[in-house]
């Protein structure tokens, strides 16, 4: 990877420019300013509105998405600097029109009730379980803490989350 | 919320960074995990015509145990010292305060040089860093040169770096075996808010979360320690020598009351570990 990143140009802008991501495993290009935020490059150039757009300042989380299979802000990451990473978004979660457990989790346990931070939730649940960060509530309200829900659906969603984590321990 | 336009310079290493910053000047700012620097040009309130990415010098990412001191590259993320087992062990304060920045995703891409070359008085890492009497390397045309944390700090977001040099290294010594207490205590809202008030304590060292323009040693408290008070004693001293803000979040009044009652838990806290 880091071969592939040496190889990229080394100056853009600050005009729009040709620039190739891959996004949930596949490349993309697309034209854009260096100003452009990953978040507005993934949902204004690329159609992928799943990320949403809250507070764009970094403080919702309504925008979280996977660099390099970490969780991220994608309002607070130019898109830029994204190149020869791997970015993953909502969009990238289900497979073959299969919904990911978590997915169907939040369904199940009714986890949402607007449901406008929900994509930027359900990557954060998928992440902090990864990161083994979901052994009891107290680390799993305090992991999802970069994650804002307006609605206050918080009780679900870490019953959902659960749900989850306990299915996969039981295989 | 749009970014003013400006050139992206791609940087794979310190000396590539260091060029290029010579070329631009004051038009560049250095771009590292962006989640203090990007904020500010979305408000139009920082403007750069040239953003230098340093994301790709992984040169300084590091933690290592050297000769009486530990020392940490600027561009090490918060989440990589929250998770350093050596942090953990050596330095459990700066492990500490790390995992209290932010977020989990805002860990995942800021950095620690960042954040002290923000040199934001809320937050976290520029008063630990200043609690445990760290010193700061900076590096620009002329060569590297040591700055002592206590002289970093010259105001909201001013630091004692001079426009083409590049924050490479905190040095932090490890504390002596009498000095081993920490503490680390943050009042914020909601998880992911700045601090409203925070103190980090290592031995009989305290420093304060936005009680001033800058990250300040408690000095009255200090004081008050080293002349035998009881931790409830030294506490009272606490606000002594600050000027914290008025702002939505808290009067100055309040503030100087919640450093009074951070004060005296830490150094509680410091004591019993």
């Amino acid at each position: 990877m880091d071969g592939e990143i040496a190889a990229l140009p080394a100056e853009r802008g600050p005009s729009a420019q040709a620039v190739t991501l891959t996004i949930n495993g596949e490349p993309r290009p697309l034209r854009i300013e260096p100003r452009v935020s990953l978040l507005d490059a993934l949902r204004e150039h690329l159609g992928l509105t799943g990320s949403k757009k809250g507070c764009d300042q970094g403080t919702c989380g309504a925008c979280t998405v996977w660099v390099d299979g970490r969780r991220a802000l994608a309002c607070l990451t130019l898109a830029v600097t994204c190149e020869g990473h791997e970015v993953t978004t909502i969009e990238g979660l289900s497979a073959g029109g299969e919904l990911h457990p978590m997915q169907a989790a939040f369904i199940d346990k009714d986890a949402f009730q607007c449901g406008y931070c929900t994509p930027g939730q359900i990557m954060s649940a998928v992440a902090l379980l990864d990161e083994g960060h979901a052994a009891d509530d107290g680390q799993i309200r305090e992991w999802m803490s970069g994650n804002i829900c307006r609605c206050a659906a918080y009780p679900n969603i870490r019953a959902a989350i659960r749900a989850v984590r306990d299915a996969a321990g039981g295989e | 919320m749009i970014p003013a336009p400006f050139s992206y310079r791609r940087a794979g290493s310190v000396a590539e960074a260091l060029d290029l910053c010579t070329e631009y000047g004051e038009d560049a700012k250095f771009l590292a995990g962006g989640h203090s620097l990007l904020p500010l040009m979305k408000l139009r309130l920082a403007m750069p015509e040239v953003l230098i990415d340093l994301g790709p010098v992984r040169e300084l990412s590091y933690v290592r145990e050297e000769d009486g001191h530990i020392a940490i590259g600027a561009l090490t993320r918060h989440h990589d010292l929250e998770h350093s087992e050596m942090l953990a062990r050596v330095l459990p304060l700066l492990a500490h305060a790390a995992g209290q920045v932010g977020d989990p995703q805002v860990r995942h891409r800021g950095t620690i040089g960042g954040s002290l070359a923000h040199s934001d008085p809320a937050s976290d890492l520029p008063a630990t860093v200043l609690a445990l009497d760290a010193t700061l390397v900076a590096r620009g045309p002329a060569g590297s040169r040591e700055i002592a944390a206590a002289d970093f700090f010259q105001g909201l977001f001013e630091t004692e770096l001079e426009p083409d040099e590049l924050l490479t290294e905190i040095r932090v010594p490890v504390p002596a075996a009498g000095a081993a207490g920490w503490s680390f205590q943050k009042f914020t809202k909601r998880a992911i808010d700045w601090a409203i008030v925070g103190v980090a304590v290592q031995g009989s060292a305290v420093a304060l979360v936005n009680m001033a323009g800058t990250p300040v040693r408690a000095a009255g408290v200090e004081a008050a320690l080293a002349g035998g008070a009881t931790p409830a004693e030294a506490a009272a001293h606490a606000a002594e020598g600050t000027s914290p803000a008025d702002d939505i979040n808290a009067s100055p009044a309040y503030r100087e009351h919640l450093a009074r009652v951070l004060v005296e838990r830490a150094l509680l806290e410091a004591q019993s570990v």
